[in-house]
C-alpha cells in the first residue's frame, strides 16, 4: 500500500475549481437567478452556434445544397411544392430558417468576440501607455479618444467598413468582409476601453507595489504587464462582456443596414434585413425567429454584464 | 363680425380651389433617374421622369400605337425613299418661353448622335437632318428605313438656344462621372415644369399651364413629387400610409396585401422587358473567376450549361410568385421577331448540364462574381441570390455583388464586367433595337450595351443591312436568321419576361402602360 491518502488532504492548496467554487463571485452567482438563467441561455446559444453542423438540419451555407422551391415555406407546414416540412419555416431562397440562424449566429458571435477582442487589446495598450506615461502620450491618445467620441460608433464603423470595402479587391470582398466587420466595429470600440484602463493605471502606478517594482529596477512595459494589469483588468472584464453584446448589435445593425455580411453567408443582421421585406405580406417567421435569436443573444449577455459589473464591485449596487 | 366673415369668405374660397386645382401626385419607385440630360442614358426609369418634362416628335400610347406629340405627323418623302419627312406642332414653347421650331429638332438630333449619347444606337441610319422653313424637318437615312419613326418615341427635343446659353450643346459624359447643367435642370415642351432635383432623394415637377396640350389632355395632376425608395417594405409601407398615392415596381410579395387594402388597387399588364445574364465570351481570360489564362465562358457548353442550370419555374413561383413569364430568348413577346418557339427553348437539366461542364473540362466547376443591381428590375438581387444556389449544383461558385444600379450599369457598359444582370425592354417594338444593342460588335455608335465581348463581322453586317432593308418579308427572314446565331450560341441567358403592377389609390386613374412608362398627363385624378 502506498501512503496515498483515500481522501484529498484538505489542508494541501485547493484545486483551482475548488477555489472558484468557494469564491464570492460564484457565491454571488447562485444566489442570483437572472444571472443563472442568462448564462443558461448565452452558453446554450454560444454552444449550439459553434456546433452549428451538429444541430442545423442543412448546411445554408452551401448555396448547391438549397431548393428554391422550397421558399417561403410557413413553420411546421408542409411545402406546397416539396412537401418538405421545416420547424422554423424557409426563407426567400428556400434555406431553412432554424439552420440558417445557427450558422448566422456563428458569424454574429465570431464577429462580436474578435472585434471586443480587438478592442479590449488596443484599449489596453493606449490606456496603459497613456497612464503610465502621462504627458504628451496621454494627451495625444486621450484627444484622439475625445475626437472618436464624437462620432456614434456605428458612423465610424460604417466609415471604416466602407473605406475597407473600397481598396479591398470585388473577387475577395465576401471572405475579406467579415474581417473588415471586425476591424470596424473593434476600432470603433476602443475608446471606452483606453479611458477605463488610464484611470485606473492613474490610481494604481502610485501604489506602493510599483514603486517596490521600480525600485528593484524593472523596466517599464514589464511593470504595466505584470504589475498594473492584473490589478485593473475586472472593470475591463465587465465593460468587455457588455461591449460584447454592443458588438453583436452593431454587427446586426450594419448588416442589416446592408454594409456587413454578405447575403449569402447572412449574419443574424442579414436575416432581418432579408426577413423585413416579407413582413407586410404575412412572412412572419423569416424576420421574427432570427430577431429572437439575437434578442436573447444581446439580452442574455448584456444582463450577464450587468451581474458582472454589481458583483465585483458592490459599491455600485 | 364683418371681418369674420370676410376672412372665412377668403377662407372658404382658398380651400375650395385648393380641392379644383391642386391633386398631387406623390409618387415612388425603387430607383431614381440616373440623370435629367435628354441624351445621356438609355434606360427606362431614367426615361419616364423625363417624358413627363421633356417630348419626343412620337410618343406610343398604352396600346403601343403612335401617337403625335412634337410632330403633327410624318411620312416618307414620295420621291426620295431615303428621307423622312417630319410636320412639327406649332405655337409650342419650352418651359423658358423660347418658341420650338425646326432648328431645335436639327439640334436636338445631332447632340443625340454625338459620341456621348446613349441614344446613338437608335439613330445610326440618319446621315443628315434638315430643316425646312420652321416647322418642317427631313430625316434622310443611309437607306431606306421604313421603321424609323419607331425609333424616336424616347428621342426628347431640347433648346438650342438654352444649351448653348448654359454650356449643355454636349452630352454629359455619364460615364466619366461628368456633371453638367443639363444633369439637374430641365427646359423642355412637355407638360411638367421641374421644380427642384435631389438626385436619389427627390424630384418636384408642376403643370406647365402653358402647355400646348392643356386643353387636350387630363392634365388633372398639378403637381408631382417623385421620390426613389430602394426597400421594398418602406416602398409599401409608403403606399399603404398615404405617404404616396402612385406606386411603380410593386414588389410582388404585397400585391394580395395591397390590392384588399381599403382605397388601394393594383393594375397589371405583361411587360415589354426581358430579364437576363449577359456573359463575358470575347476575352482571353476573366478577371471575375478563378481560372487562370482561360476563359471558361468562352466556351459554348459552358454557357449553355449554365442556361439549362438554372430553373425558371422555380424563379417564378417562388421568387416572382407567378408575377413572371419563363424566357427562352431575350426579346419580350411584344417584339417582331419574337417567336413562341424560341421563347420555350430554355430548359432545365442539372445532370445534363454537369455533363457538358465535365465535357468542357470543367468538370471540377470553377469560381466567378455575378455583378447584380439592386435597384431596378423586379427582385433582380433575389434571382441573382436564387441563381447563386442554382449554379452552385453544377459546380460554379458564384460571389454575388449586388450594388445599386448607378454603379451597375457603367460596368457593363464600359466592360468591366464578366457576368452580369441587365434587364431590356424594347420601345421600338422590333428586334433590330435588340441587336444593335446588345447582339452587334461593340463599337464607337453601335453595341455599346453588349458586355459579351461577342463581336461577329458577318453578322453585324446583317445588323446593319436591317435598317434599310424595305422587303418586310426577307427583313424577317433576316431577324429570323440572327436570332438563330444568338440562341445557338447562347450569347445570354434569359431568365423571364416581367409582369408589370402598379399600385395606386383609387383616385388616380391611368392605365398600365406596357413599356412601363407612366406619362402623368393622361392620369385623371378623382
Amino acid at each position: 500500500m502506498t501512503d496515498q491518502p483515500l481522501v484529498p488532504d484538505t489542508k494541501a492548496a485547493p484545486s483551482r475549481l475548488r477555489r472558484a467554487l468557494d469564491s464570492d463571485l460564484f457565491y454571488a452567482f447562485r444566489r442570483s437567478p437572472v444571472a443563472m438563467i442568462s448564462s443558461a441561455v448565452a452558453v446554450g446559444l454560444i454552444l449550439m452556434a459553434v456546433f452549428a453542423p451538429f444541430f442545423a438540419v442543412t448546411n445554408p451555407f452551401d448555396p448547391a445544397s438549397l431548393n428554391l422551391m422550397n421558399g417561403f415555406t410557413p413553420p411546421m407546414e408542409p411545402n406546397a411544392f416539396t412537401g418538405e416540412t421545416f420547424f422554423m419555416g424557409t426563407d426567400d431562397q428556400g434555406r431553412d430558417v432554424y439552420s440558417t440562424i445557427l450558422y448566422g449566429m456563428r458569424i454574429s458571435l465570431f464577429v462580436g468576440f474578435s472585434a471586443v477582442l480587438f478592442a479590449v487589446v488596443l484599449g489596453i495598450i493606449l490606456g496603459l501607455l497613456a497612464g503610465y506615461y502621462g504627458g504628451w502620450a496621454d494627451s495625444f491618445i486621450m484627444r484622439a479618444a475625445d475626437v472618436q467620441l464624437t462620432f456614434p460608433a456605428i458612423l465610424v464603423a460604417m466609415l471604416i467598413f466602407g473605406i475597407a470595402k473600397g481598396i479591398t479587391p470585388v473577387e475577395h470582398r465576401d471572405q475579406m468582409a467579415i474581417w473588415v466587420l471586425i476591424l470596424a466595429i473593434g476600432l470603433s470600440d476602443w475608446v471606452q476601453f483606453a479611458r477605463v484602463v488610464r484611470g485606473a493605471t492613474l490610481v494604481e502606478k502610485n501604489k506602493d507595489y510599483v514603486s517596490a517594482a521600480r525600485l528593484i529596477g524593472r523596466g517599464s512595459s514589464l511593470i504595466m504587464i505584470r504589475h498594473i494589469l492584473p490589478n485593473i483588468l475586472s472593470p475591463v472584464l465587465v465593460i468587455a462582456t457588455i461591449s460584447l453584446a454592443l458588438a453583436i448589435i452593431a454587427e446586426a445593425t450594419l448588416s442589416f443596414l446592408g454594409v456587413g455580411a454578405p447575403p449569402t453567408q447572412p449574419s443574424l443582421g442579414t436575416l432581418i434585413r432579408v426577413g423585413q421585406g416579407y413582413l407586410f405580406s404575412g412572412e412572419w417567421w423569416i424576420l421574427f425567429f432570427p430577431a429572437c435569436t439575437l434578442l436573447a443573444l444581446a439580452l442574455s449577455v448584456n444582463l450577464l454584464g450587468d451581474w458582472l459589473r454589481d458583483a465585483l464591485n458592490p459599491r455600485l449596487k | 363680425m364683418k371681418k369674420t366673415s370676410t376672412i372665412l369668405a377668403i377662407a372658404a374660397l382658398m380651400s375650395s380651389t385648393a380641392v379644383v386645382n391642386a391633386e398631387t401626385l406623390r409618387w415612388a419607385r425603387a430607383g431614381d433617374a440616373l440623370t435629367l440630360d435628354p441624351h445621356a442614358q438609355n434606360e427606362g426609369p431614367t426615361h419616364t421622369v423625363r417624358h413627363q418634362m421633356y417630348e419626343p416628335l412620337i410618343i406610343r400610347d398604352v396600346t403601343g400605337a403612335f401617337v403625335p406629340t412634337l410632330a403633327t405627323d410624318w411620312a416618307p418623302d414620295p420621291e426620295n425613299p431615303n428621307v423622312w419627312v417630319f410636320n412639327l406642332r406649332e405655337g409650342v414653347k419650352f418651359h423658358d418661353g423660347a418658341d420650338f421650331t425646326a432648328e431645335d429638332v436639327v439640334f436636338s438630333f445631332e447632340r443625340a448622335k454625338q459620341p456621348n449619347s446613349d441614344m446613338k444606337e437608335l439613330i445610326n441610319s440618319i446621315v443628315e437632318v434638315r430643316a425646312v422653313g420652321d416647322y418642317q424637318v427631313e430625316l434622310e437615312t443611309n437607306g431606306p428605313n421604313p421603321i424609323l419613326p419607331s425609333n424616336l418615341t424616347n428621342l426628347f427635343m431640347m433648346d438650342k438656344g438654352w444649351s448653348e446659353a448654359n454650356d449643355t450643346v454636349n452630352v454629359q459624359d455619364f460615364e466619366g462621372g461628368e456633371i453638367t447643367y443639363a444633369t439637374t435642370n430641365v427646359n423642355g415642351t412637355g407638360a411638367y415644369r421641374l421644380v427642384s432635383r435631389e438626385p436619389d432623394v427627390k424630384t418636384v415637377m408642376v403643370r406647365n399651364e402653358e402647355y400646348w396640350g392643356r386643353d387636350e389632355f387630363p392634365l388633372e395632376v398639378s403637381e408631382i413629387i417623385y421620390t426613389p425608395i430602394q426597400n421594398a417594405a418602406t416602398r409599401v409601407a409608403a403606399l399603404l400610409s398615404g405617404e404616396v398615392n402612385f406606386l411603380q415596381d410593386m414588389p410582388v410579395q404585397d400585391l394580395a396585401r395591397v390590392d384588399s387594402a381599403d382605397g388601394l388597387m393594383v393594375k397589371q399588364a405583361p411587360q415589354n422587358r426581358v430579364i437576363f445574364f449577359g456573359m463575358n465570351q470575347g476575352a482571353d481570360d476573366l478577371e471575375a473567376d478563378n481560372v487562370d489564362g482561360k476563359n471558361p465562358l468562352a466556351d459554348v457548353r459552358v454557357r449553355k450549361a449554365m442556361s439549362m442550370a438554372i430553373n425558371r419555374d422555380a424563379i417564378r413561383q417562388v421568387v416572382m410568385r407567378g408575377q413572371s413569364q419563363p424566357a427562352g430568348m431575350i426579346a419580350p413577346p411584344f417584339v417582331n421577331g419574337w417567336t413562341a418557339d424560341m421563347d420555350g427553348e430554355s430548359s432545365t437539366d442539372v445532370e445534363a448540364a454537369k455533363a457538358m461542364m465535365a465535357e468542357a473540362g470543367y468538370g471540377d466547376g470553377f469560381s466567378i462574381r455575378l455583378d447584380c443591381p439592386n435597384d431596378r428590375y423586379i427582385n433582380d438581387e433575389a434571382i441573382c441570390q436564387a441563381a447563386v444556389g442554382m449554379l452552385g449544383q453544377i459546380g460554379i461558385t458564384v460571389n454575388l455583388d449586388a450594388i445599386p444600379k448607378a454603379q451597375h450599369f457603367p460596368k457593363i457598359t464600359e466592360g468591366k464586367t464578366d457576368f452580369y444582370m441587365l434587364g431590356w425592354g424594347v420601345p421600338t417594338y422590333d428586334s433590330e433595337y435588340i441587336f444593335n444593342f446588345l447582339v452587334h460588335g461593340r463599337e464607337s455608335d453601335i453595341g455599346t450595351w453588349n458586355g459579351t465581348g461577342f463581336d461577329n463581322d458577318d453578322l453585324d453586317a446583317k445588323i446593319e443591312s436591317l435598317a434599310s432593308n424595305t422587303d418586310l418579308d426577307a427583313r424577317n427572314a433576316d431577324i429570323a436568321s440572327i436570332w438563330r446565331v444568338v440562341q445557338d450560341e447562347q450569347l445570354y441567358i434569359p431568365i423571364h419576361h416581367q409582369v408589370l403592377n402598379w399600385g395606386m389609390s383609387d383616385n388616380v386613374g391611368t392605365e398600365v402602360d406596357a413599356e412601363d412608362q407612366p406619362r402623368v398627363k393622361y392620369f385623371t385624378m378623382k
